[in-house]
């Protein structure tokens, strides 16, 4: 058996209005080449120009990921050729990143690992490539949007370590809203270095990189065939070659692309046209108060001092928005488990069947505190809230409005049921004996108050009374 | 008719007086440059279709001017004189070329340099090689060729080249004009094809220190597609020319200027040049300047030509690698994008650019970039704080411009020896520094014009043109062009 060693390196793209080093717009678009300016096509003469939204970003994740960030921001150029980079290099960051030394706690079965950052560094997406039998081509989109890139240190060791980690990472960019991080749109793409070792062994053995994998499915499955092909070649006697590798989707193999040994040498240099920003600590302050409380802190709130189940925290977490609208409700009071009970029931029903979001919806956390206060005030049952929470969604009025459109309210009056208690049980004398006898009819005559009530009948108060009036005979 | 070996503002007072139309004046221009294209091969390109359209009043208003063909022109061909782009047609302008349209300037043509800037003869653009107009044999000096030789034929009053090394500020020595580069980041060099963006400076050719002082004032600014370019200020450079210059204090190197610290101390050539510099010293003397002799250390000074070759290729290897033929310039053939971009390379360079981006890709190699590269940078900071501490005391740098006349065409130079290695190189401090830098016309040797240089604290181009204002007026070459030229 052999120990697994796996470090990502995680490219994310920013959502900034213009891109990285240009003024052309950061967008998706199936059109081709709408998307550019001279920057981006790398025209002579050009000169790039810092977005500073983009560094606030990159710096604002890095800090997410409790990385040192660092006293000022430089760029590198980082030279090769290729014709999907149209100025010849690309502007990355290799002296100074935007954060080192960073971790992410995150849960794997129930259980926190701690992944370490090495680094979060800022760059710029490359244009794309088509490639056809005869001819490929280029479309500019992409060149020169805003790029992110996360390098775990060697600290991972199954695929399901990964995928938990790369969850997590991508919860941590939703929630700092930085990008929409879409796997399908090439938003967020992962580059994978894994290398096998004997469980007693003190060193790492020889890492393989699979490129450019892009979606989290992907990841796992060129994570588990690459372990069973490393196995093979290990168990057979053989060596692993240090080598790039991509991994196939159609038969989930990985296949080699180059050796290592002739690797690029990036030739990185200070890039001369952008002069360094100083970081002032006003300026990383503000990035920092903007980042909201994230999902793993959030799911340890909601477990300890909420009291809700791990199932229930991580579904309310799943999101932010969603996250944030279960805060809401509860912000004054409102009982956290009920309002989580609603929230990943009633509402979260309603959301996958209309593919709707949370801040699509009519119901309001304010609506749905009302809602809760009518049941523990008792004017309805809580069997009436769900019909009436169905009705909000539905109908988009709030829940007071379809109380009174329903008619719906509690009956409270003691006498009213007490009445109707005694005219039931007078009918049903054999079942009293019943009763008695310990078999349950108990139910059968709260049956019979809410037939007569049309359900409108406190149930509590009703069985309470039902007790009396048995006892009493 | 002849009026475009005036300068700018004689220019406007003939235009105001009505004594000349622009339309004259394009006419004369175009004219010019196609009579001495053949002999001097100023130009890539003679715009036969330059109309002025324009209504305001800048000084600059109607007046044509040559622009090297390094910077960005929209619709106008723009070659680097290099094959790699000659049928490259950009579609944008430069910032200073869309500042110079705006203020109502008309572009005539665009000129000869060295293959993408990178040289300091003239000879090696792709059209062909740019002579002295002051003497057919010998070249004007690069890589602004071109720019230099159409103002001193007297085609342009102005031209703007680009300066990395000197490649303004000697080409107008050579040319007996004025070339003027401020501090770095004046003005924005967006659209100037990049050579060594840390050096690479906008800088013109005037026939005077205050029409230099004009451009200035048209061209800087900041620019929100150059990061490097400076804030706006309120300073107006030409009306600062004035200003009383007695007790400003300059220096010269001793190493540099003094015959006893060469080797061959029998060459006339060498003796007059000296001489010539000593006599501007003392004419600024007389005009009230204090100047001192300042020794400074050899090794650093003989670390100037190696340093500034280190670091300028290593910027040009990188700035260049966009030239692959794919988007733009030569198509290269081949069965896939590798020999695309191969072939297209291997065409589209000479043998000399090939040899600077091999040096350029030598030293920023993982092995030899902290050895070569970044002790380069080091060098090229040490150099610069002695400059700076020295700009505590002093206001300016004045030395010769150049290590003698223009050289004749492909004559050969001894790059080692101490007259090449430091005289014909110290001009590369303007550009280490970014400090403001100006060449002006000293006199005759051999009958071939000479000139000094002065070079003052970054920041401050106002007082730098002040004092070569003041310094120029007391010389007399003031509006020359070549003599000799029909």
């Amino acid at each position: 058996m052999y120990k697994v060693v796996i470090g990502l390196e995680v490219h994310c793209e920013l959502k900034t209005k213009s891109k990285n080093f240009s003024y052309a717009t950061n967008d998706y678009s199936e059109t081709p080449n709408i998307y550019l300016d001279t920057v981006d096509l790398g025209f002579p003469g050009i000169l790039p120009v810092a977005n500073k939204e983009a560094v606030k970003s990159a710096l604002k994740i890095a800090m997410a990921l409790n990385c040192e960030n660092p006293d000022e921001v430089i760029f590198d150029r980082k030279n090769y050729f290729y014709p999907d980079l149209p100025k010849g290099y690309q502007i990355t960051q290799s002296h100074k990143p935007m954060g080192i030394n960073g971790y992410l706690m995150v849960n794997v079965d129930d259980e926190d690992i701690k992944v370490d950052i090495h680094d979060l560094h800022l760059e710029e997406d490359t244009a794309s490539l088509d490639h056809f039998n005869e001819y490929s081509l280029i479309n500019y989109n992409r060149s020169g949007i805003p790029l992110i890139e996360i390098v775990t240190e060697p600290c991972l060791h199954s695929s399901k370590e990964a995928i938990a980690f790369l969850e997590a990472l991508r919860s941590v960019i939703l929630y700092c809203g930085v990008s929409d991080a879409r796997s399908d749109l090439g938003q967020m793409r992962c580059d994978v270095n894994i290398s096998l070792m004997k469980e007693d062994a003190t060193e790492f053995g020889t890492k393989v990189e699979i490129k450019n994998i892009n979606s989290f499915t992907k990841v796992k499955e060129a994570i588990e065939y690459e372990i069973e092909r490393q196995t093979e070649v290990l168990n057979s006697g053989g060596t692993i070659i240090m080598e790039t590798r991509r991994f196939d989707d159609e038969d989930m193999k990985t296949y080699s692309m180059r050796s290592k040994v002739d690797a690029v040498d990036y030739k990185y240099f200070l890039e001369p046209n952008m002069p360094p920003i100083k970081l002032t600590k006003e300026f990383l302050d503000e990035i920092r108060s903007q980042i909201p409380m994230l999902q793993y802190e959030r799911i340890n709130l909601y477990i300890n001092e909420y009291g809700l189940s791990r199932y229930d925290a991580t579904t309310l977490v799943k999101e932010k928005k969603m996250a944030d609208y279960f805060e809401e409700t509860i912000k004054d009071g409102t009982d956290a488990k009920l309002a989580s009970n609603w929230i990943t029931s009633i509402v979260l029903g309603h959301l996958n069947k209309f593919q709707v979001e949370i801040d699509q919806i009519y119901l309001t956390p304010a609506m749905l505190v009302s809602l809760i206060k009518m049941v523990n005030d008792g004017k309805i049952s809580s069997k009436q809230a769900k019909e009436v929470l169905y009705k909000v969604l539905e109908e988009e009025k709030d829940p007071v409005t379809i109380v009174d459109e329903l008619g719906i309210k509690q009956i409270e009056n003691d006498e009213e049921i007490r009445s109707m208690v005694v005219e039931i049980l007078d009918a049903n004398l054999p079942l009293i004996e019943e009763y008695r006898k310990g078999r349950n009819v108990f139910d059968f005559f709260v049956g019979q108050v809410m037939k007569r009530t049309k359900g409108q009948a406190n149930p509590t108060l009703t069985a309470k009374i039902i007790k009396e009036e048995i006892e009493k005979r | 008719m002849k009026y475009l070996d005036l300068t700018i503002d004689e220019i406007r007072n003939l235009l105001d007086r009505k004594e000349v139309t622009s339309d004259e004046l394009i006419k004369e221009s175009i004219d010019k440059a196609h009579q001495y294209q053949e002999e001097y091969n100023s130009f890539v390109t003679i715009l036969d279709e330059a109309k002025h359209n324009y209504e305001g009043s800048t000084i600059i208003n109607g007046i044509p001017y040559a622009l090297k063909d390094n910077y960005s022109t929209k619709g106008i061909l723009t070659t680097a004189s290099s094959n790699i782009l000659s049928n490259y047609v950009p579609v944008y302008d430069a910032t200073v070329v869309q500042k110079l349209n705006k203020s109502g300037a008309v572009l005539m043509g665009k000129t000869v340099l060295d293959e993408l800037a990178m040289g300091d003869s003239g000879t090696t653009g792709h059209t062909g090689i740019v002579k002295n107009p002051w003497d057919k044999k010998r070249i004007i000096g690069g890589s602004s060729a071109g720019s230099a030789a159409s103002v001193a034929l007297g085609i342009v009053p102005f031209a703007l080249g680009s300066d990395t090394g000197d490649s303004v500020r000697k080409p107008a020595a050579y040319g007996g004009v004025v070339g003027f580069k401020p501090t770095y980041g004046r003005i924005s060099r967006y659209g100037l094809f990049a050579f060594a963006s840390s050096l690479d400076h906008v800088g013109y050719f005037t026939r005077s220190v205050k029409d230099a002082a004009y451009l200035t004032d048209i061209l800087k600014g900041k620019d929100e597609r150059d990061m490097t370019s400076l804030p706006d200020n309120d300073e107006v450079y030409v009306s600062g020319l004035e200003n009383d210059i007695k007790g400003r204090k300059l220096f010269y190197i001793k190493e540099v200027c003094n015959i006893d610290s060469y080797q061959d101390q029998t060459d006339e050539e060498l003796k007059a040049l000296l001489n010539n510099f000593h006599e501007v010293i003392e004419k600024c003397r007389q005009l009230g300047f204090i100047v001192e002799e300042v020794s400074i250390d050899r090794d650093l000074l003989n670390a100037l030509y190696p340093s500034y070759m280190c670091i300028s290729c290593a910027e040009a290897t990188s700035n260049n690698a966009n030239l692959t033929g794919i988007l733009f310039g030569l198509p290269g053939k081949g069965n896939n994008v590798d020999e695309i971009m191969f072939d297209a390379r291997t065409r589209g360079f000479s043998e000399f650019i090939k040899r600077r981006f091999i040096m350029g890709s030598f030293v920023l190699q993982k092995e030899n970039q902290d050895k070569l590269f970044l002790n380069a940078s080091r060098v090229r900071r040490m150099i610069v704080d002695k400059i700076n501490e020295l700009f505590k005391e002093y206001d300016g740098l004045i030395m010769p411009s150049s290590e003698g006349v223009a050289p004749i065409i492909n004559s050969k130079k001894d790059k080692l020896s101490d007259r090449y290695l430091i005289l014909g190189n110290h001009l590369v401090i303007g550009n280490f520094g970014g400090f403001p830098s100006i060449s002006l016309p000293s006199g005759f040797v051999n009958g071939l014009p000479v000139s000094v240089n002065l070079t003052g604290r970054q920041f401050e181009d106002g007082l730098t043109l002040n004092m070569a204002y003041k310094i120029e007026s007391v010389l007399g070459y003031k509006g020359q062009v070549a003599k000799g030229v029909k």
